[in-house]
């Protein structure tokens, strides 16, 4: 007999509702924990670690993270059926990196494309392709970072080197999954024209690639750093204006790829 | 309908009206008060109907007017701008008392000259003993007073003010003007004989209302004369002929039907700024402007008679109008109904009466108007529905993205069948327009009486943990020692005792005011243009309108639900807290301390305790209990086990946060209210309705309420409307509209209130938009009833706070209406401040 997979279990640590920047329409984010890279601007940081563990929050020790079926999370899911009906919105699994735990994620992929709900990834793409190639078929939208073409500045400032990225990017595109390239811009890191330049002349040569978003960079997650008494290394950067940012999503679409700020 | 959208520029003209509206704090003027009371005096032996139309006759003859500079619309209840006029026959003693603070209160203040005061003061003398409020205490039981003095409910509005909330049959003057009228009332008379056993009445009403039909005609013709005596002052070419158009106008309407749209846009506004000069009452709401204006738009489009720039300026004018028109209320109503707001509610889209959507041109322009003047009337509402066009929405939703709380959303899926289910036709209910906050009707047809009180739900659960005694006082019902009830069913049901005992006061506090209208201020200019008092010889304060009804508005469901869920949760499922225990930690406010009001409260409460028990208490030892009560007098171990208390209560699932066993429970709650006082008439053979919505009342009298179980602490806000409680929607805006959805909005069928603010980030864009959209069409398929969103930045409001003067015009959503957000009070701005920001 085959498993219910509405039983597997897997390691979250947050559900957020009424997310319109991660995928089209109304979205629901289940935030999976535990992370490959380490990118020095991680907004979330407590997501990172597998293990879970407690932040302090506003005084108060915080527990970060919590095991699930899909079953439980699928109840909070179905909660918004009605908004993701009227908006063409869904599910987008995020992280920590979703990659990380595929018996799970591909399970509550699956029962949200049965219930009909569009599903996403927000994803880095660092693992074995034959470990992506088991979510491919349960993804609607596949939203992936490249980070920087330059594999030693990539590993200076995520802890990996970006080659296995850039060929999953070629084997997602290959794949046919509707796939968007989302860059996150961070100053000192990749904020240069040449940069954004570099990447954008990548995404455009996978196949059936359309779309790179530019995601500003923002120092919400600082205080979280503090909160796991860890030291947020990019403390000294600001973030980019408005018009900077312009300027770069014209270089993007100098590329002939269609450019958005922000998710 | 591609062209609905285009956006058209604002004249110059109306920054200039609305510079001059706003450059001077308004002021108290003594005219109508004076004619008022000089026509009493001389018709004190006729009968009152009559007596109400010649003091009206007598105000519009001699009332001075003003055209103001620029203005295209003409018609002003004042000479000063935003000023307002006063209604001695209501109340007035209350403003005979602020004189001489009115002018510095913190909400709404006023300037009133020394001239005024004088001639104020020389009026009141004739209206002592002779106001419907004081008619209205005579007949309201004793315990109902005491019910009264107690803050469990307040009927304020109607006891010292006219009714208003209504809307009036607009079209029919348009259509036919009040000489049509005439014809139709002298009809009407041909058909009495003197033999009818009611003809008596039947006569005097018809005679009230030819007096006062004419009176309004007599008016307009004093601004066409006012309009040529300027015009021929005047140098300027373009406002000389700008001048001879308003004087033609004005010879025209209201007297005949409107032959051009913007005689239709004049005609409309005399009636309008009438209503309000006959009687105080708020919330007199044009309704469906976008439809009854239509045909007079359409055809001069047509012909080519106007452009639509001109059109939209006539509109923008009427816009600028409504915020010329204010009211004067006492402090304590003052903050309850805070930012000089009228509640004039204008909804555009929907269906008719046939179930058709008519969503159309004027309805976009509507939406244009609001988004040129930037103020805070008219109160505009949109009615959405499965058939309402997208762009529309988008169209409101880029209104809503300025921060100015317009438009609030309106399901007509929900409000159609709820007004059916209260007996109105089909066809009526389909053309259901908006009074005032959320209260829905058919215009032209009802005396709603909506907001006919504010009641407590919070206050009758402080009742049941004191046995029904208040600040020592026997003031309700006994439902038993809360100490000794065994199980949640016995609690809840003592919560119902006390809830359906209160209620039945407030029915007969409203039913007495409703008396005191009906004899004291029958009002026959409005009767002249409802439906049915010329075919029945009454007015609507008699009985005259086809739909009557009264409807309250409860509020507090988020705490009350909170509350329960605690009670039921705490004490008798997990065992953690005792019922003695809980009512422990509310007398003492969970041991926060609390201020020498409250002190005193408390302190009374346990001498008569100590007295009931048979123990002597000496002026010493009630001097010691104070002292101990207001330091706290609680121990550290004490204090230990109430923070304990308080951690458990706060680690409880909240309503708002779409947990089903919560929210089917605040459902429930609601029941407590809506189900007991729909089996109550008025006197005007109507049925009570329930509203669940709070104005702005939740922060006064939330100042009158001791802490509650849901970990609210004393005299702290309570929550609005239906909305959470303010902070713990902590799940974002679908989890908490998914919880206010599972209420029963169909049986609040006054209105309910659903409140949300966004950051404006999260309408940024043609997708922020398009959520936005798809966030209220998908709370509507849940069968919500309304929605307001507050968009504007924290750091905003807290910079307003801190420098008023640069935020002026700064208009906010307060709670079924906006207002000028410096004009609130400190305490009401944090309480905008505070409420969750569903930012994401």
């Amino acid at each position: 007999m085959e498993k219910d997979f509405t039983q597997v279990k897997g390691r979250i640590f947050d559900i957020q509702k009424y997310s319109i920047h991660d995928g089209p329409g109304i979205r629901t984010i289940i935030f999976l924990k535990g992370c490959v890279l380490r990118c020095k601007w991680c907004c979330n940081p407590e997501s990172q670690e597998y293990e879970i563990q407690t932040m302090e929050v506003q005084g108060k020790q915080k527990i970060i993270g919590r095991d699930v079926t899909v079953e439980e999370v699928m109840k909070e899911i179905m909660k918004d059926m009605p908004y993701y009906r009227r908006s063409g919105g869904g599910v987008t699994l995020s992280g920590g990196e979703a990659l990380c735990q595929p018996e799970f994620a591909v399970a509550l992929l699956k029962t949200c494309q049965e219930y009909g709900i569009h599903t996403a990834i927000e994803s880095t793409g660092m693992a074995d392709f034959h470990v992506i190639d088991q979510y491919l078929p349960y993804l609607d939208l596949y939203l992936m970072d490249i980070k920087h073409i330059n594999s030693k500045k990539h590993e200076e400032y995520t802890s990996r080197p970006n080659q296995l990225i850039l060929e999953n990017a070629r084997k997602i595109a290959e794949s046919g999954t509707n796939l968007i390239i989302r860059v996150p811009v961070i100053p000192t890191f990749n904020h240069r024209a040449e940069e954004i330049n570099d990447i954008a002349n990548y995404a455009k040569t996978l196949p059936g690639v359309k779309e790179l978003h530019l995601l500003p960079y923002h120092r919400l997650g600082q205080d979280k750093y503090e909160g796991l008494g860890r030291e947020y290394e990019l403390s000294h950067i600001e973030p980019l204006s408005n018009e900077y940012m312009e300027e770069l999503s014209k270089v993007v679409r100098s590329s002939g790829l269609q450019c958005q700020i922000g998710g | 309908m591609e062209h609905n959208d285009i956006e058209i520029k604002k004249s110059l003209r109306i920054n200039k009206l609305i510079e001059d509206l706003y450059a001077n704090m308004p002021e108290i003027e003594a005219d109508r008060a004076y004619l008022l009371t000089e026509s009493y005096r001389q018709t004190e032996d006729e009968p009152i109907i009559m007596r109400r139309a010649r003091a009206f006759e007598h105000i519009l003859n001699n009332i001075p007017i003003t055209i103001r500079d620029q203005e295209l619309i003409v018609g002003s209840a004042t000479i000063s701008p935003r000023g307002c006029q006063v209604f001695p026959e209501f109340s007035y003693s209350w403003l005979e008392g602020e004189f001489d603070t009115i002018a510095t209160r913190s909400s709404d203040p006023f300037y009133i000259s020394e001239d005024t005061k004088n001639i104020l003061k020389d009026v009141f003398k004739y209206w002592k003993g002779r106001t419907t409020s004081e008619l209205a205490t005579t007949y309201m039981a004793p315990e109902t007073k005491m019910a009264m003095e107690h803050n469990i409910f307040t009927p304020g509005n109607y006891f010292y003010n006219g009714v208003g909330h209504v809307t009036v049959c607009y079209e029919k003057i348009l259509k036919i003007g009040f000489e049509g009228i005439i014809n139709e009332v002298k009809k009407a008379l041909s058909k009495l004989k003197v033999s009818d056993m009611d003809y008596v009445k039947r006569n005097e009403f018809l005679q009230s209302v030819l007096i006062s039909c004419q009176a309004a005609i007599d008016y307009a013709n004093r601004y066409a004369k006012l309009a040529v005596e300027e015009a021929k002052k005047c140098n300027d070419k373009t406002r000389k002929e700008e001048l001879m158009l308003i004087a033609h106008n004005c010879s025209r309407v209201p007297a005949q039907g409107a032959a051009t749209f913007y005689e239709a846009c004049q005609s409309f506004w005399f009636v309008q700024m009438l209503l309000q000069v006959e009687s105080s009452g708020h919330s007199i709401s044009p309704g469906r402007f976008d439809q009854y204006m239509f045909p007079y738009y359409e055809a001069d489009i047509k012909s080519g008679k106007i452009t639509k720039e001109f059109a939209i300026e006539l509109m923008d004018c009427i816009w600028v109008k409504l915020n010329d028109l204010n009211k004067a209320r006492d402090a304590a109503s003052a903050e309850g109904f805070a930012g000089y707001s009228l509640f004039q509610n204008l909804i555009a889209g929907g269906q008719n009466k046939d179930g058709v959507d008519v969503t159309n041109e004027l309805s976009y322009m509507c939406i244009e108007a609001s988004m040129h003047v930037m103020l805070p009337q008219p109160s505009l509402s949109v009615r959405v529905w499965n058939g309402t066009p997208h762009e529309f929405l988008i169209k409101a939703a880029k209104l809503t993205r300025t921060g100015i709380g317009l438009p609030a959303y309106y399901n007509d899926e929900v409000i159609i069948p709820g007004l059916v289910n209260r007996g109105l036709t089909l066809a009526d209910a389909r053309e259901y327009n908006i009074i005032g906050c959320v209260e829905p009707q058919k215009a032209g047809k009802t005396e709603g009486w909506h907001d006919a009180a504010f009641f407590n739900m919070l206050r009758p659960l402080e009742l049941v943990f004191s046995n029904g005694i208040d600040q020592g006082k026997q003031i309700s019902i006994e439902t038993g020692d809360v100490e000794k009830m065994t199980s949640f069913e016995e609690f809840f049901e003592a919560y119902q005792k006390q809830m359906n005992y209160m209620i039945g006061l407030m029915v007969n506090a409203d039913n007495a005011i409703d008396v005191a209208h009906g004899e004291r201020c029958p009002l026959p200019f409005l009767s002249s243009m409802i439906e049915d008092c010329i075919g029945r010889g009454k007015s609507v304060q008699e009985g005259g309108a086809v739909y009557n009804f009264t409807g309250p508005q409860g509020f507090g469901i988020a705490n009350m639900t909170d509350s329960l869920y605690a009670i039921k949760k705490l004490v008798f499922e997990d065992r953690k807290v005792t019922l003695a225990e809980f009512k422990h930690a509310l007398e003492v406010n969970f041991g926060k301390g609390i201020d020498s009001a409250a002190a005193e409260e408390i302190t009374k409460e346990v001498a008569s305790n100590l007295l009931k028990q048979g123990k002597q208490v000496t002026e010493q030892e009630i001097r010691d209990i104070y002292t101990s009560v207001l330091s706290g007098g609680i121990s550290k171990e004490e204090q230990e086990r109430l923070n304990y208390i308080l951690d458990l209560i706060s680690e409880l699932p909240k309503y708002g946060n779409d947990v089903t066993e919560v929210d089917m429970f605040a459902r429930e709650v609601a029941y407590t209210y809506s189900k007991p006082l729909e089996t109550f008439r008025n006197p005007r053979g109507g049925q009570y309705q329930a509203g669940l919505y709070p104005v702005s009342a939740n922060v006064p009298l939330g100042a009158q309420t001791g802490a509650t179980p849901d970990g609210r602490f004393a005299f702290t806000p309570i929550a609005d409307g239906v909305s959470p409680a303010s902070g713990r929607d902590t799940n974002g805006p679908t989890a908490a509209a998914n919880s206010v959805a599972k209420l029963d909005h169909y049986i609040a069928s006054n209105g309910t209130l659903f409140n949300q603010k966004f950051h404006p980030s999260a309408l940024s864009g043609v997708r922020g938009l398009e959520n936005f959209i798809s966030l209220i069409r998908a709370f509507f398929d849940q069968k919500g009833s309304h929605m307001q969103f507050n968009v504007v930045s924290r750091d905003t409001l807290i910079d307003a706070q801190n420098h008023p003067e640069n935020y002026k015009n700064l208009v906010v959503r307060v709670a079924g209406y906006s207002a000028l957000f410096t004009s609130l009070s400190r305490s009401l701005q944090d309480d905008i401040i505070a409420r969750t920001e569903q930012g994401f």
